[in-house]
């Protein structure tokens, strides 16, 4: 089970709700990951369009925890007002710190990201930071108190899957709090990867929004993780060089 | 009928004169029923709070949530 403040989750994998082809795919990719926590962007409506379907008031809410990110904010201050809004909709208390530094690499600001982190701490939010690598950063996030570490494995929308493992396998050993691997997994080896490096969850969103098909993605990506999982709580065989037959030398028939 | 001038996400509109709360406003924009956060003058207003007053010239965000990752 994944556990995030006070709140237990059967799957460990958090998933994106963006760019989808369409509500039906993004339906039926949803609902095939099993993934229990989406993310959200929040925006200003258009009140000209008004009436155009959002994909939000298609869900269950009372399935799904809804994990609102505050992307578009440059500062700690404007990530805080972001999390401040969504929470007033009163379906959410969580939030995923995302501050960008930026424009082109969209990596996290760390100096804008651990402010927000403790001003929203202090509102008393479930603050999960979307991180770089940075084994440091990460430690002083979790030395104030969030809730969840999200180091992305390289950057957002990229797909080129974990760049720095070293650096992620640090902050799990670190951590105190669950790790989630965010931003950058492409395929399902990557998420796969991730959770062998001991990584309590994956969140990501292109890998199966951007895929061919995006359903039968997203049940690649609930399998890679639980797979990940599996391998990473069996321990695996240690490496060597050089090869160990499997099997015996005995008994060995005549030339 | 008179007017009242309200800015609505960044865009100045005319509302009638009966549109007198946040409620009504909504109600107005046809988008009472959207799952929605509604800010006045920067001030966030929670689920119990749309019966405040709309005053001509008033800044109004009405603000949801978007597919995003």
């Amino acid at each position: 089970m994944l556990q995030i403040a006070d709140r237990t989750f059967s799957s460990r994998l958090l998933l994106g709700t963006g760019k989808y082809p369409s509500f039906e795919i993004q339906k039926e990719a949803v609902r095939v990951s099993e993934a229990e926590i989406l993310t959200f962007a929040v925006r200003r409506m258009n009140i000209f369009e008004s009436s155009q379907p959002n994909f939000l008031e298609q869900l269950d809410l009372s399935a799904y925890t809804l994990l609102p990110n505050t992307a578009g904010a440059k500062t700690a201050e404007e990530a805080v007002r972001i999390a401040k809004l969504a929470k007033a909709s009163g379906l959410c208390d969580m939030v995923k710190v995302e501050i960008i530094g930026c424009d082109r690499s969209l990596l996290p600001d760390p100096v804008e990201t651990l402010r927000a982190a403790e001003m929203l701490l202090m509102e008393g939010f479930i603050v999960l930071p979307y991180t770089s690598d940075d084994v440091v950063l990460a430690r002083r996030l979790c030395d104030m108190g969030v809730h969840a570490i999200m180091p992305g494995a390289s950057p957002i929308g990229s797909g080129r899957g974990i760049m720095n493992p070293l650096n992620l396998s640090f902050i799990i050993d670190q951590s105190n709090v669950p790790v989630i691997i965010d931003a950058g997994i492409g395929s399902p080896k990557d998420a796969a990867f991730a959770m062998e490096l001991g990584a309590d969850a994956v969140l990501l969103n292109t890998a199966v929004s951007a895929a061919k098909d995006p359903v039968k993605m997203a049940k690649a990506m609930k399998l890679a993780i639980e797979s990940g999982r599996l391998g990473y709580e069996a321990g695996r065989m240690p490496e060597r060089n050089y090869a160990v037959a499997s099997s015996p030398m005995e008994g060995l028939l005549p030339k | 009928m008179t007017l009242k001038i309200v800015e609505v996400n960044g865009v100045t509109r005319e509302v009638p004169e009966d549109v007198q709360s946040v409620d009504h406003l909504l109600k107005h924009l046809g988008i009472a029923e959207r799952i929605l956060i509604v800010e006045l003058n920067r001030t966030i207003l929670e689920k119990n709070a749309y019966d405040q007053p709309i005053h001509n010239r008033d800044q109004i965000e009405i603000i949801h949530f978007v597919g995003g990752g």
